[in-house]
């Protein structure tokens, strides 16, 4: 297009509307909204990240980064990092995995791709929350019917009692529930992949798992990528309900996440100086995903 | 199709029934024990057929109220989670379409400032500034208010940047050929705007509900009164396995209530969802 | 009815870029006036700022003797053809010639008249219930047309309305719009790149190079006297051959000491550029018979292009490159050396700034 003289030379402005009092006006309920519940809350944190108060809201004394320092230092907050990696770890293998398998025989059937698409999405429509609940109604130690039978082929089952267990258990609920949302990405992308690359390598004698591996995989790396980002975040933050409903962070904080202990040490503990340094330890790790996830994939946005 | 032999189908096949076994199992199975008897539920292993108490147990449910929760039915849950689910999704459509609008076809100071200060928000979930969050909502008295549930969540980048991104897409004659036309801002945006921007608000709409209804965290902070609660948050509270009173049966039929309106929102609206999800995102 | 007038427009983008330089234009009523040039020379911008999309850092533009500066695109009474159509893509086409009329509150059924009116002189009358993905690339220049007739405006504005459709649907609409214009007698403005439809379409002809307006006049004019270097070389195809002359000499001598034969030839000592459009080169066959050439240069043929009903030449003078138009076949050979000829008269010389001596 050769539109507007000198193009090149300057960025032409697109085509707007020459109003000069009106964008404001459009612009004001977000950011109102923004400020009241965003900005305000979040420097909120921060200010609070670096004062002690006694629970009951009599005395406030500011001590700078000491409850970094004390949160860092704290056996317990590690333990929740590490719980919290693990989660996340297992959570986007285990929902990545069988949605990236199950996608590539979707792409292989003729017949019936739309109804496995629409039996698949469920889980994604499906609250985290009450996903814990549908699996730990399977596997409840009393009433389970899939505890039962593990008993009674001899395994001694009680993901309320056993640390490890616990943690199979909303892995797989987290899992479970994030399996739709990737395999409707891994759809797409493989739909992106040229049919003709493929053929091409088969032409080239490749076989199907080589060609899989040599061709698609790394097609696919963009979009692996980025749902590797999404389901983190997903794993750090949206999971709060599985653990609040299924195990409250036990047995023995064995599924403590970060976020369950943010909510733990200010709502229910009232240690509110930590609990903000903690908010604000959380605010610079979804910074850093999401900067993270638009230096390597542009123009990608978390929906949430 | 590369490979058209017989048998890489039926593999393909199976593994995908194998897959909609795993994913639809938890489902189904929660309805049938939606169907039976307490009696039967405190017997495990349970049927794999549903059973004979359909319509006693979601009739107690929804219109009979449940113990636990303050004797609150059912339907008042599913009510307050729809008006949850709806604010959130028409609010958030609405102030981001508005805000994508002036960002776009307007040229003015600190334009970008503002679209930035709206930006970096999609980095704050409310998971990580709960407490100040709850703070605010406190000092402006919106603890079990509808208004509480819904307007910090309203607020969305993701949004903005959808209607932005979707917006820049059109061509800039097409606005000079409407102010040609004798359209302003507002007429601009309604004749033609608007009608160009349906398939991407019934996406947003369909994603933006389902998160609404999947709220939990927010919820359970902002509502103390069990008959402001949403039908998540309810279901937390009927459980629980220290008491053995635990209504199983009339959980299994919430459990099955407050999945289906999301899936059927889902399922229904498939088409422009899964195009807004996967084609947005790219 | 109306006369448009441009009094010292000038456009200067932030950051000091100028786009158009002083621009003075009187455009007669109906008359169609076609603004022509390479992308970038301002054209698109001058015609934007005609529409009133573009604001006007100086000067005044006069549409039927009203200032329209302070203007907005609608309150202007233009009506406008885009390069991409800009039609909307969700109204029928029946919509889209009426939304303009609806816009301005006119009465439903003189928008149906008038509509209906278009359709009929556009052939679009069958198509009024379709949407314009419905649509071939013709019919939806025809639509845009319709919304800008439809309207009855005192000036229409053409956006390079041909460039997205292909080589043959182009010359059908260019006798289509001439057509209508001419049977409309509505003042218009039209902006293309391409010189043939410029020279085609135009009553009054605007070369722009780099912001500035190089020539005014009628298409004929402009080609058998283009005013500088730049006009020369834009337009006419192929373009007219180019001869660089040695500075200073007076005498019909080029840069690499080629001289070019005749007698009594000589020009102005501010001389530098010798133009000749390739129809009128001719062979000099050895004897002379009867005319004698007043220019003539010896050549080797470098190729020949046969299109049919005329037949190109490429042959070196020295360093410089010429085309030769002849009519029918050549009998010439790459690699023979030939004589070319011209007549006085057809030559074309420019000054060291490219000025027309």
């Amino acid at each position: 297009m050769t539109k507007v003289g000198g193009q090149k030379d300057h960025p032409v402005p697109r085509a707007i509307f020459p109003n000069k009092v009106l964008p404001y006006l459009l612009l004001a309920p977000q950011l109102a909204i923004t400020a009241i519940f965003f900005y305000w809350p979040a420097s909120q944190a921060l200010y609070q990240s670096m004062l002690r108060e006694d629970p009951f809201g009599l005395s406030t004394q500011f001590v700078g980064l000491a409850n970094f320092r004390h949160v860092l230092a704290d056996p317990n907050y590690l333990h929740s990092f590490q719980v919290t990696i693990i989660f996340a770890v297992a959570t986007a293998v285990f929902a990545m995995v069988p949605a990236l398998y199950l996608a590539v025989m979707a792409d292989k059937v003729v017949r019936g791709r739309g109804i496995y698409r629409t039996l698949l999405i469920w889980p994604y429509a499906v609250a985290p929350a009450i996903a814990g609940m549908l699996w730990l109604f399977l596997f409840n130690p009393s009433i389970g019917t899939i505890a039962v039978m593990l008993r009674s082929l001899g395994i001694s089952w009680d993901p309320l009692l056993n640390g490890p267990q616990a943690m199979i258990l909303v892995v797989a609920a987290a899992a479970w529930k994030q399996i739709s949302y990737n395999f409707l990405f891994f759809v797409a992308g493989l739909q992106a992949i040229p049919k003709s690359l493929v053929e091409a390598a088969s032409i080239d004698g490749a076989g199907e798992t080589k060609r899989f591996w040599t061709i698609i995989f790394p097609l696919l790396a963009p979009t692996s990528f980025f749902l590797l980002v999404i389901n983190t975040v997903y794993a750090f933050f949206d999971t709060f309900g599985i653990i609040h409903a299924v195990t409250g962070g036990g047995p023995g904080k064995a599924t403590e996440t970060l976020v369950y202990k943010v909510y733990n040490d200010g709502f229910v503990n009232l240690i509110l100086g930590e609990s903000a340094a903690q908010s604000v330890i959380l605010m610079v790790i979804v910074i850093a995903l999401t900067a993270v996830q638009f230096r390597y994939v542009e123009r990608r946005v978390h929906y949430g | 199709m590369i490979d058209n032999r017989p048998s890489r189908r039926i593999i393909a096949h199976t593994v995908l029934l194998i897959g909609v076994f795993i994913i639809a199992f938890p489902i189904y199975y929660t309805f049938v024990a939606s169907t039976h008897s307490l009696q039967t539920i405190l017997r495990p292993p349970l049927p794999l057929i549903p059973g004979g108490h359909f319509l006693e147990n979601y009739t107690t449910a929804l219109f009979g109220g449940i113990g636990r929760i303050g004797g609150v039915g059912v339907d008042r849950l599913l009510w307050n989670s729809t008006i949850v689910a709806v604010l959130i999704a028409v609010g958030k459509i609405f102030i981001s379409i508005l805000s994508a609008y002036a960002v776009v076809f307007f040229r003015f100071p600190l334009r970008m400032t503002f679209f930035w200060l709206i930006f970096i928000t999609l980095m704050l979930p409310v998971e990580v500034r709960i407490l100040p969050t709850y703070k605010v909502m406190v000092d402006f008295g919106l603890i079990d208010t509808y208004a509480g549930l819904t307007l910090p969540l309203m607020a969305s980048a993701t949004a903005t940047l959808l209607f932005r991104q979707f917006f820049m897409t059109i061509p800039g004659e097409l606005v000079e050929a409407a102010r040609v036309d004798g359209a302003g801002p507002w007429r601009f945006f309604k004749d033609i705007l608007l009608p160009l921007s349906k398939t991407n608000i019934a996406a947003l709409f369909v994603i933006q509900f389902i998160y609404g209804w999947t709220q939990y965290l927010w919820p359970l902070l902002v509502t103390n009164r069990n008959d402001m609660g949403t039908i998540v948050i309810a279901l937390r509270k009927m459980i629980s396995f220290a008491d053995a009173d635990t209504e199983w049966h009339l959980v299994m039929v919430t459990c099955i209530l407050a999945i289906l309106p999301p899936i059927l929102v889902v399922v229904l609206m498939q088409r422009w969802f899964v195009r807004g999800l996967v084609e947005t995102e790219k | 009815m109306a006369t448009l007038d441009l009094k010292n427009v000038r456009k200067v983008y932030a950051g000091a870029v100028e786009a158009v330089k002083k621009v003075d234009l009187a455009i007669p009523d109906g008359a169609l006036c076609v603004l022509v040039g390479p992308s970038g020379c301002g054209k698109s911008t001058l015609l934007r700022m005609i529409a009133g999309l573009e604001s006007i850092t100086e000067g005044e533009i006069v549409i039927d003797g009203r200032v329209v500066n302070d203007l907005g695109p609608a309150e202007r009474d233009i009506a406008m053809v885009f390069q991409n159509y800009a039609l909307y893509p969700h109204m029928s086409v029946y919509d889209n010639m009426a939304y303009g009329l609806r816009n301005r509150r006119m009465a439903k059924p003189e928008i149906d008249r008038r509509v209906r009116e278009a359709a009929a002189t556009l052939e679009l009358a069958h198509l009024l219930a379709r949407r314009p993905r419905e649509l071939s690339g013709g019919q939806r220049q025809r639509v845009a047309m319709g919304r800008a007739i439809v309207r009855n405006p005192k000036v229409f504005l053409f956006d390079e309305p041909l460039s997205n459709l292909d080589a043959k649907l182009r010359g059908q609409m260019r006798v289509e719009i001439k057509n209508l214009q001419r049977s409309l007698g509505v003042t218009s403005v039209y902006v293309t790149h391409d010189q043939l439809e410029a020279m085609t379409l135009a009553d009054i002809l605007v070369v722009m190079n780099g912001g500035n307006v190089e020539q005014i006049g009628a298409p004929l004019e402009i080609y058998e006297k283009p005013a500088s270097l730049f006009v020369a070389s834009f337009i006419g195809a192929p373009p007219m051959n180019l001869l660089a002359l040695k500075p200073g000499e007076g005498r019909p001598v080029l840069v690499d000491g080629t001289t070019i034969g005749g007698e009594g030839l000589s020009f102005s000592k501010e001389a530098a550029t010798l133009g000749i459009r390739p129809e009128n080169l001719f062979l000099v066959t050895g004897d002379s018979n009867g005319s004698r050439p007043d220019a003539t240069l010896d050549i080797v043929v470098q190729a020949i292009e046969p299109v049919g009903a005329e037949s190109f030449i490429y042959g070196d003078a020295g360093k410089e490159r010429l085309v030769i138009r002849v009519a029918g076949k050549t009998v010439v050979e790459p690699g023979a050396k030939i004589r070319v000829g011209a007549n006085a008269a057809d030559l074309h010389i420019f000054d060291e700034a490219g000025k027309r001596i």
